[in-house]
């Protein structure tokens, strides 16, 4: 008789949710990535996903874990990271040059076809580049990757004044909350209950998400730059009338890949960066989470003028493989992990 | 009042929205890397049957719906109200015609149903998979047809309208899927 152990291990699905065949597309495909930026004489780099520190962005959720152990009389706190950002900006603080990784990020809350807790950012950063100058690189890239398999026209940039005029009429550095609101009712949207009555930055999540974004990157890269201030971000402000937050996103096939910035490298308005985030997470009933002081000091100490960007790999594997759901291009995701 | 997190919406989750109950249909997670993550979910009205779409901001909360599926046995119509009873205690309750709706014809005394209870009061009846029923009304058909081939419509004692084979004859029991609404088989009573 097999014992009750026995019976839940067969009831088990022990088996990778991937087929080989995309595992096997996946390993071939972080090779390509790894040859592009050797290429071009990027160094790879390898940072701690844990962190002694946790970020601050309101819409993020890092997982927390303790230490226990020699040196820790206490055990001490510490955050998996959501992305490689601040230990790769000190390593270009300390000199590093341009540097890429492959990292496994992790985000609490984030589940669905097209997220998963865990996943695979490639990230990189480009000294005295600008965003436009890495949106060309990441066009390259993303083309050596999917030309087995996809047939994409010339990629297509547009700002994200342009994006809201051209898909709602709208003006989204000027506009206000209720005409987001009269807007989105107009594109059959059911306003969403406790939206807030002050803040455009979630309104205009809502209409990108909802409204725009499945129309973007249709059979080609569609980049949209210059973001409005309130959705900066890390990236730096250029101080035109209405001021700009030189930041991109990269959209195909109706789904988001990457986020990209030129990157912000002063220190004192990082801080008041972390402040204001800080303020509005106690003010929304979120946790307080102590800032990363190590990326304050290291900014201060001098980051170099560079851009960079952080590009989701699953995502993009899921695209070269004609999938629809991130789960497929996973051995092992959330369920099975 | 009981709610449900975004984070526990699944489909045929429960739940009161404009002060109707619906049921989660489809639900799916949307989020910009950077910024607000939102729940867009298909839902369908449980008096209507009509399904349409919402979307939340993950983290809130909606209220959840005194939603129940009981087996109950049909009893009687009074022409206003079926009349459906909890065999274990007895209880019986009436339905209106919204909440029995295209099932009626289904409803032969004695058969157990389930009923989908909202607050304690009928919202919907579903009828057994199989039912058997006798044939009030139907063309003669061929003497000596048992192969099939053909059909013809017959009407059942509850008013109801199958296509049953051309051999198949006024009086008789028959097997029917109340699901398509296709006849299965000749039955015996």
């Amino acid at each position: 008789m097999p014992t009750i152990d026995e019976h839940a291990e067969r009831r088990s699905h022990w088996a990778p949710v991937a087929a080989l065949e995309t595992l096997r597309l996946r390993a071939r495909l972080l090779t390509v990535v790894r040859a592009f930026f050797e290429a071009r004489g990027i160094m790879e780099v390898d940072t701690p996903a844990l962190s002694g520190a946790g970020v601050t962005d309101l819409h993020l959720t890092s997982f927390e874990t303790r230490f226990s152990g020699p040196g820790s009389c206490r055990s001490r706190r510490l955050y998996l990271q959501t992305s490689p950002e601040y230990p790769m900006k000190r390593l270009l603080a300390a000199g590093s040059g341009c540097i890429y990784q492959i990292a496994k990020v992790f985000r609490n809350g984030e589940l669905g076809r097209l997220h998963n807790p865990e996943f695979t950012l490639l990230e990189w950063y480009r000294l005295d580049f600008d965003h436009h100058r890495l949106m060309d690189e990441v066009a390259e890239l993303v083309a050596v990757l999917l030309q087995d398999f996809q047939v994409l026209a010339v990629p297509e940039r547009v700002s994200y004044a342009e994006i809201f005029q051209r898909y709602l009429g709208l003006d989204p550095h000027r506009v206000g909350i209720a005409e987001l609101a009269s807007c989105g009712k107009g594109q059959g949207l059911q306003i969403p209950p406790g939206m807030p009555t002050d803040d455009p930055a979630p309104w205009l999540d809502l209409l990108l998400s909802h409204c725009i974004a499945p129309r973007l990157g249709q059979e080609r890269l569609t980049f949209i730059f210059d973001y409005p201030v309130s959705q900066a971000a890390l990236a730096r402000v250029r101080p035109e009338s209405p001021p700009v937050a030189e930041r991109f996103e990269l959209y195909l096939n109706g789904i988001e890949l990457a986020n990209g910035f030129h990157e912000l490298s002063d220190s004192a308005e990082q801080r008041r960066r972390f402040q204001r985030d800080q303020q509005a997470r106690l003010a929304q009933g979120l946790p307080k989470i102590s800032w990363d002081k190590h990326l304050l000091a290291a900014l201060t100490a001098g980051l170099p003028d560079c851009a960079g960007v952080a590009l989701g790999f699953d995502r993009l594997l899921m695209m070269a493989a004609g999938k629809s759901a991130l789960q497929e291009v996973m051995a092992f995701p959330l369920e099975q992990a | 009042m009981a709610t449900y997190s975004t984070s526990e919406f699944k489909s045929g989750l429960k739940i009161i929205l404009d002060g109707d109950p619906y049921a989660i249909v489809e639900n799916e997670f949307v989020k910009p890397g950077k910024g607000q993550a939102f729940n867009r979910v298909k839902v369908r009205n449980l008096k209507t049957g009509r399904v349409v779409e919402r979307t939340f901001k993950s983290g809130d909360s909606v209220e959840a719906a005194d939603i129940m599926e009981v087996q109950m046995q049909y009893l009687y119509n009074d022409g206003e109200f079926w009349y459906f009873m909890d065999q274990d205690t007895f209880e019986q309750i009436g339905a209106d015609t919204n909440a029995v709706g295209d099932s009626s014809k289904w409803l032969k005394e004695q058969d157990v149903c389930q009923v989908m209870l909202w607050n304690g009061t009928p919202l919907s009846v579903t009828p057994p998979n199989f039912v058997t029923m006798a044939i009030t009304e139907t063309d003669p058909g061929l003497k000596g047809d048992t192969s099939g081939g053909g059909t013809k419509p017959a009407t059942l004692e509850t008013g109801a309208v199958v296509r049953v084979p051309l051999f198949v004859q006024s009086g008789e029991i028959i097997k029917v899927d109340t699901r398509t609404g296709d006849y299965v088989s000749r039955a015996k009573e």
